[in-house]
């Protein structure tokens, strides 16, 4: 294994069955033969600019700074992507390099279903053959997105064990790949997973952290003071935070999901609440209980509603580099409802999370300073969910 | 020579897996007892865990019917403890669960413990080889048996286990996930032939067998069979009247590979 055996200090690694062993380590000699072929980079920038709209805009928020009355707030707005948000960034790579590697077939998990549509997005694209797992909770919340999928030609498998979320997608995709290798290729969403799955992944997503830092030197001529980004199993976060890692005056700030707040048991918030341990491939922080079953997790995001948190984020938490805080349910509507009126931006529930933890810090900033926001996704999908919430008993 | 190398001494050992705590933790004391009386050379004892993404659905039903009722490690131990203490269980016991049920309970103190109440193996199917280093000292140090498995895919990496196999190899018979299967298409043959080059550790095959016929064949190019889900599936049909059944399954079994 390169890069420290897969390792951030004392998390990653390779918890896997031996029958995914050698698929793996295909998987890394494919990515590192691969990652620094020009010609496959340059087929990849090209997808990547041309059919995903890279990149992506770095939007001044003046309505929102204003209204905030403290630091400049830009938008780095993922949510104009094609399929209207960051996962495809790390679609388009991994089914280019799974195609590459001669697989015809991508299967994938997905929680809010944005992972599922650009997987079946690029699968269509690269005439591939696609299935995606979904927890059967999030096939009813976000139901808009299953139509979707199937429209794009993907198998949409529901997933009743567990919980029926994000976190039984993962272990039923899992499973799906040991028993079907030679022609599959498993597109993790997320930076978590077995090695090296947590370092294709923010490879790819580091296109994020390029274009604020180029875009904001050409506007503000300096780097930002902060960058805030909603963080799930975090990967439009580690590709929001890697390329400002060494810039040490550079805040980085991961929002995970409290659900209904960190004091309770329906809770996402991995770092805040959860403890070491292993488990989907990895070593990491867990929400889990004192005999080191998995917790059931809630969050009204279904794209944070995971038990886990990428070893690179555990990792950047253990040394100091990146805070992780907690945001409610209610914080993040908030956010979503405030946003939309001051910018006509709709953000995604789980974008609304880095939203919600700006608005409280902003204030407590001077106006010279600036925050960068990841948009990650557009809200479309979460409309019907929030009208609900809020008591409008509307369906898609 | 450990206990567990006694139970393929001479014959083709039988190894039945159950979960601990389906359908309640008497239950399963009585089904070891009962396996053992028809025959079981070894019994492998799962430790429920969430989500057991080695597992097919059986025996994920188990896990849950399992945590649903109440079982914890502790019960577990206990059981353990009067299966050698009350019962004179004399077999070779080990654990089967996930890494991070070792591992949140402080591996240290769960080796410790299986040294104690009598385990002598532990298998972890998501602790592949490279990453055995986290727990292996520790296990030497309490003289338990940290059990590797080798699978239709291992290829290259066959020797490279073998060398390093400690108690028994577990030979996974095909892809995917644990479940009965209507045949092994899986060279199970050609991958044993490479690992007896590289170790006189024995090796058992499982995943999908639950016939006497597919036991047969199986054990002619191994030491010795596992059968998990097909057992399983009849504690889940019977619940705690499953005793007489398993027991006679597993007479079934044990006579047809011997």
């Amino acid at each position: 294994m390169s890069e420290n055996n897969g390792r951030f200090g004392i998390h990653g690694g390779q918890y896997i069955p031996e029958t995914l062993m050698n698929a793996v380590i295909e998987l890394e000699e494919a990515y590192n033969h691969y990652k620094n072929d020009p010609e496959f980079q340059q087929e990849l920038t090209e997808l990547l600019n041309n059919y995903g709209n890279r990149p992506s805009g770095l939007y001044y928020a003046k309505k929102l700074t204003r209204e905030l009355g403290g630091a400049k707030i830009y938008l780095k707005r993922e949510d104009l992507n094609h399929t209207g948000a960051h996962k495809i960034n790390n679609v388009l790579g991994q089914a280019l390099l799974a195609k590459k590697m001669g697989k015809t077939r991508l299967i994938a998990e997905t929680g809010a279903g944005q992972h599922g549509v650009a997987t079946a997005t690029a699968a269509a694209l690269l005439d591939m053959e696609c299935v995606v797992f979904m927890g059967e909770e999030d096939t009813k919340r976000q139901a808009l997105n299953v139509y979707r999928m199937k429209l794009l030609g993907a198998d949409v498998i529901p997933v009743t064990t567990g919980t029926a979320t994000l976190k039984d997608a993962v272990s039923e995709a899992m499973r799906e790949w040991t028993s079907r290798i030679d022609d599959t290729h498993y597109c993790l969403g997320s930076v978590m997973g077995p090695h090296p799955f947590p370092i294709i992944v923010r490879d790819f997503q580091a296109v994020i952290s390029k274009e604020i830092k180029e875009q904001i030197l050409k506007a503000e001529g300096r780097l930002p003071d902060a960058v805030i980004a909603c963080v799930g199993g975090g990967s439009n976060a580690i590709g929001s935070f890697y390329n400002f890692i060494e810039d040490k005056d550079v805040r980085l700030i991961g929002c995970e999901a409290a659900g209904r707040g960190i004091d309770t048991f329906e809770t996402a918030a991995t770092i805040n609440t959860g403890k070491l341990g292993i488990f989907h491939g990895m070593k990491s922080y867990f929400c889990q209980d004192d005999e080191g079953q998995i917790a059931p997790v809630y969050s009204i995001s279904a794209g944070l509603d995971y038990p886990g948190v990428g070893p690179e984020h555990a990792y950047l938490h253990d040394i100091g580099r990146a805070e992780y805080v907690p945001v409610t349910d209610d914080e993040a509507v908030e956010a979503f409802e405030f946003l939309s009126r001051t910018e006509g931006i709709i953000p995604a529930i789980e974008s609304s999370h880095a939203v919600a933890y700006a608005m409280k810090l902003a204030p407590t900033m001077d106006k010279d300073k600036i925050i960068v926001i990841t948009i990650s996704g557009r809200g479309d999908k979460d409309v019907a969910a929030i009208a609900r919430y809020r008591g409008e008993n509307i369906y898609e | 020579m450990s206990r567990i190398n006694e139970a393929f001494k001479d014959k083709k050992a039988f190894i039945p897996f159950i979960t601990c705590g389906d359908p309640d933790i008497e239950t399963t004391r009585a089904l070891v007892n009962e396996m053992v009386k028809n025959g079981a050379d070894l019994v492998e004892l799962g430790i429920p865990f969430s989500d057991p993404t080695a597992e097919g659905p059986t025996i994920q039903g188990a896990n849950l019917r399992a945590l649903s009722g109440g079982i914890n490690k502790e019960k577990i131990f206990n059981m353990v403890k009067a299966l050698r203490e009350e019962d004179n269980i004399t077999i070779p016991l080990v654990f089967m669960t996930y890494a991070n049920v070792v591992f949140s309970y402080d591996a240290d103190k769960f080796f410790k413990t299986c040294q104690e109440i009598g385990i002598d193996g532990v298998i972890l199917p998501d602790l592949p080889y490279e990453e055995k280093g986290e727990f292996k000292e520790i296990s030497e140090k309490y003289g338990v048996d940290l059990i590797s498995l080798i699978a239709p895919t291992s290829a290259n990496r066959i020797a490279m286990i073998a060398k390093e196999a400690k108690g028994f190899i577990y030979i996974v018979s095909s892809l995917g996930v644990t479940g009965t299967r209507t045949s092994i298409t899986t060279d199970v043959a050609s991958i044993v032939k490479v690992v007896k080059e590289n170790t006189d550790v024995p090796c058992a095959i499982g995943f999908g067998i639950s016939t006497p016929e597919q036991a047969k064949t199986m054990s002619l190019c191994a030491d010795g069979v596992i059968v998990g889900s097909a057992i399983v599936k009849i504690i889940a049909q019977h619940g705690k009247a499953s005793v007489d059944p398993v027991g006679e399954f597993v007479h079934n079994m044990k006579t047809a590979i011997n």
